[in-house]
């Protein structure tokens, strides 16, 4: 079973519906969205809280409703969504092969657009020692038990990290009445900036109070059947307390699903772990299109979403025009900066969106700095990086440099 | 109701007692695998290295070199037959120093006084032709073509599988807290009632020392010896061919670098003597170990993500070789302190048990019919369901996949749940399926797998997730 399509798009989340919808707009005919999963939405589906949809869609919608709009929207504009369907691989460029309960088949198209979004690392790629026992979640696994499955879930929970995606763990928790004794960051302070910091206000100090534990971590999962306690070191002092609890829910720490990327042998940035892309969304392969959060981990829906609409524009384009950049220039991040992204540039392009960076670590009265070898192109002041933001850097420098020279390098100086 | 009496009693549902129950189920016999945890191969066989080994290292004229040489051709025959994954990639043992380099004549000639004829040494150019990943400093090595991967599931599974197909009766959650002797049999007893047998076997693995008191010996004693263990993710399989084995000194035994059949990539164990034979936890300094030697012999397997890590006891005991006894007149046998070689000579060792218990007295009339055993397909050099198109055509479920990680179906899942030894518990559930082990480690599918077994099985999820063990508690 061989399919042909103009468009193929791999996730049918915010990203991949939003370049669905747009692609339609513009007037590509086929366009064939595939997602592994029973139901389109994404990711949204499950977070059964408000907080989705300003900025795309203009309004205050919950996750689900969020979605449903979307899936609806998408249905609207006859768009081919194949779902509970599986890319298992790369049959040639542009040629993918799939499997589903109808069987096996591939899809071979004029371009590909990757939306396979991200995932929260568990407690073992985390590293994080002990027994392992029954009661361990990411945010993820937590809102399908809840939501989706309605399983119980325990009696007492601690939640590993304290930026948006931790609130988001703390509201599922207070749905399914778990008490929290406390969220643990091994950063100085919790990561939730602003709009979200009245959120933090409400939920964790009035609503749950909940006490933040800043710079400490969890080192210990204790334990034999069922979660029993988790141990945290106190980073400054050394310290380290037992918490008791049955439920321990790691959030954050995002990493981008890359496997159809690398199986395809994208070029992979070392910052994001999602396939480098330009300004433009190509990826290194001619023909392939990246979006959403498979770029660096999680953007909030409604980025991912507008995202996806801005990627759709540059595949009608390259489906009109074929043009496709021999080269890029790569750029690159250097402690404590994250990543960056886009990350390679062409001289030549202008970059409509800016580049989105982001800080493993909180600095105060800082500059981000573009370097191209010895020459400082672009200087930045910032008040602060809040870790795990994701920032943006102005591009009015983009025509300064020098397509001869030296790699990139975005840094920052105190 | 009287209760029945099995002709052998076996306690310990690991690969040794599987194997040896399976053996058993050839004859005109009524046996009992006797098990007090909730499922087979749930200790040692566990968390395993999962290595096929051919002995070549092996004391040549030792019971283990003589059971491991044995095994290998049975193990070739019932893991085709069984369909249990296997990958035969080679070992290569490595040596990153002179003194490991001396050791190689020595060993090469072990290898073949053990039979293992294949074995032969390599310089360091054929070792970074065969292993262009490979960290800088290999000097040289012997390659062993027969060494392989198996899935350390899958044998005591299939034999237990088997056993209970041609009429073993496996007791589950029956821990043996005492044992009487009468009537020139065996009671055992323990909180889940009485379990009489003519002959008794030994197969308690880390517990086997207490048993073997239990009958008044007093003759090993087991250390539990912890091996922790990274699993990486499935993208780090292209970075490495063979086995890579560490060219064992007197001083240490080091860490090896392997694909598994489920195509991550395992680096272990450590070592570590312990008084607890119930610490199955991994530690920050065990881990931390792990990626240093990692990171020399296989540099890049260190910027791929880790899948699982977890960490196993191996019973070691203060004999060099496998410990086996026959106690004749006690109508006994001692199969314990069987250590990590154990997977590959299951089946050697069960043939022996058996022919031991003959010598003590137990008749054996082979059935006119033993039925076989065959898995679903889990390994990656394995056709598997969502791969088929003949199996998604006569049963979509095949192609609906819930573990997107590890590509595991739903007619997979439904099969587990309802087979000979069902899988009753979520762990059950990821031995015979691979559910939950892959890289989101359940992200995605943790709850619709314990809906779906709760479902299946008839239980609370609750207790699958032991909330309400640990409530009742």
């Amino acid at each position: 079973m061989l399919e042909r399509a103009d468009v193929l798009i791999v996730g049918a989340g915010p990203a991949g519906l939003a370049a669905a919808i747009e692609l339609k707009r513009l007037g590509v005919r086929e366009v064939v969205v595939v997602d592994r999963e029973p139901d389109a939405g994404g990711i949204p589906r499950l977070c059964h809280h408000p907080g989705f949809g300003l900025r795309d869609l203009r309004r205050m919608l919950s996750g689900p409703a969020y979605a449903r709009q979307y899936v609806h929207r998408a249905q609207q504009a006859g768009i081919t969504i194949h779902l509970a369907t599986t890319i298992t691989g790369w049959q040639g460029p542009r040629h993918l092969s799939f499997t589903s309960p109808r069987g096996l088949g591939q899809i071979e198209a004029k371009a590909i657009l990757l939306a396979t979004g991200c995932r929260e690392r568990p407690r073992s790629a985390r590293l994080i020692p002990g027994s392992r026992p029954q009661g361990v979640f990411t945010t993820g696994s937590l809102q399908r038990f809840v939501y989706e499955h309605h399983l119980p879930v325990g009696e007492r929970a601690v939640i590993v990290g304290a930026e948006l995606v931790s609130l988001s763990a703390l509201m599922t928790l207070m749905h399914a009445r778990v008490p929290v004794a406390m969220m643990v960051t091994e950063l100085p302070e919790p990561q939730i900036y602003f709009p979200y910091r009245p959120m933090k206000w409400l939920l964790a100090d009035w609503l749950t109070r909940t006490p933040i534990v800043p710079r400490a971590q969890v080192t210990n999962i204790v334990g034999r059947q069922r979660v029993e306690g988790v141990e945290i070191t106190h980073l400054d002092s050394g310290r380290v307390e037992r918490i008791g609890c049955d439920t321990v829910i790691f959030t954050g720490d995002w990493i981008p699903e890359h496997e159809l990327a690398r199986l395809g042998g994208l070029a992979l940035d070392p910052g994001t772990r999602g396939p480098q892309v330009d300004g433009a969304f190509r990826t290194s392969a001619r023909g392939v299109f990246a979006a959403g959060n498979l770029l660096r981990g999680a953007e909030t829906a409604d980025a991912s979403a507008l995202e996806g609409q801005r990627a759709a524009r540059h595949v009608h384009q390259f489906l009109s025009d074929g043009q496709w950049p021999e080269r890029a220039w790569p750029i690159w991040v250097e402690p404590p900066l994250a990543w960056v992204c886009p990350n390679v540039l062409h001289p030549t392009e202008s970059l409509t969106s800016g580049l989105a960076f982001c800080s493993h670590e909180f600095c105060d009265n800082v500059r981000v700095l573009v370097v191209q070898g010895e020459k400082l192109l672009h200087a930045q002041p910032f008040r602060r990086l809040v870790a795990n933001e994701i920032l943006r850097l102005e591009v009015n420098w983009l025509t300064a440099f020098d397509g001869a020279a030296a790699a990139l390098r975005l840094v920052v100086a105190r | 109701m009287a209760e029945q009496v099995y002709d052998v009693a076996i306690i310990g549902a690991g690969v040794v007692g599987a194997a040896i129950a399976r053996e058993l189920s050839k004859y005109e016999l009524t046996c009992a695998l006797v098990e007090a945890n909730p499922d087979v191969g749930m200790g040692t066989s566990k968390a395993s290295t999962a290595i096929w080994h051919t002995g070549f290292d092996a004391k040549p004229g030792s019971l283990e070199a003589k059971l491991l040489r044995r095994s290998y051709a049975l193990m070739d025959e019932f893991m085709l037959q069984a369909n249990i994954p296997v990958e035969r990639l080679g070992g290569l043992l490595i040596a990153w120093n002179d003194d490991q380099l001396k050791t190689l004549p020595a060993l090469l000639e072990k290898a073949q006084q053990n039979g293992v004829t294949d074995a032969r040494l390599v310089a360091a150019d054929e070792i970074y032709r065969r292993e262009p990943h490979l960290g800088p400093g290999a000097l040289g090595g012997m390659l062993v073509p027969s060494e392989g991967i198996l899935c350390t599931y899958g044998v005591p599974l299939a034999c237990a599988y088997q056993a209970v197909l041609n009429g073993v009766t496996v007791l589950l959650n029956h821990p043996v807290r005492a044992i009487h002797t009468e009537n020139g049999g065996h009671v055992l007893s323990g909180p889940r009632g009485e379990t009489p047998c003519r002959y008794l076997i030994n197969a308690a693995g880390l517990y086997s020392d207490e048993i073997d008191r239990l009958l008044g010996h007093h003759t090993f004693t087991i250390t539990p010896r912890r091996g922790e263990l990274l699993i990486f993710d499935k993208l780090a399989r292209p970075l490495v061919n063979h086995v890579l084995l560490p060219v064992p000194t007197a001083i240490t035994k080091g860490v090896l670098i392997s694909p598994t059949v489920y195509g991550n990539v395992l680096l272990g164990p450590t070592a570590e003597d312990l008084p607890d034979k119930t610490e199955t936890g991994t530690t920050a300094k065990g881990l931390q170990l792990l990626m240093e030697k990692g990171r020399a012999i296989l540099p890049e397997l260190l910027s791929e993500e880790v899948t699982a890590t977890y960490a196993g006891l191996r019973a070691a005991t203060e004999h060099s070789d496998y410990p086996i006894e026959l106690y004749a007149a006690q109508r006994y046998v001692c199969v314990g302190g069987i250590r990590s070689t154990g997977v590959s000579a299951s089946l050697g060792i069960a043939e022996y048990v058996v022919e031991l218990l003959r010598d003590a007295g137990l008749g054996l009339t082979p059935k006119v019919e033993f039925q076989p055993v065959r898995l679903p397909s889990i390994g990656e050099a394995f056709t598997r369901p969502y791969q088929s198109a003949e199996m998604i055509a006569a049963n979509p479920a095949y192609g609906q996949i819930v573990c997107h990680c590890e590509r595991v179906t739903l007619g997979e899942i439904l099969d587990a749940a309802h087979a000979s030894l069902p899988a009753h518990t979520v762990d059950g559930l990821r031995r015979r399926t691979r559910v939950l082990q892959g890289r989101c480690q359940g992200f995605n599918c943790q709850g619709a797998v314990i809906a779906l077994l709760a479902r299946e099985t008839g239980q609370r999820p609750g207790a699958l997730t032991m909330l309400e063990r640990v409530q009742n508690a």
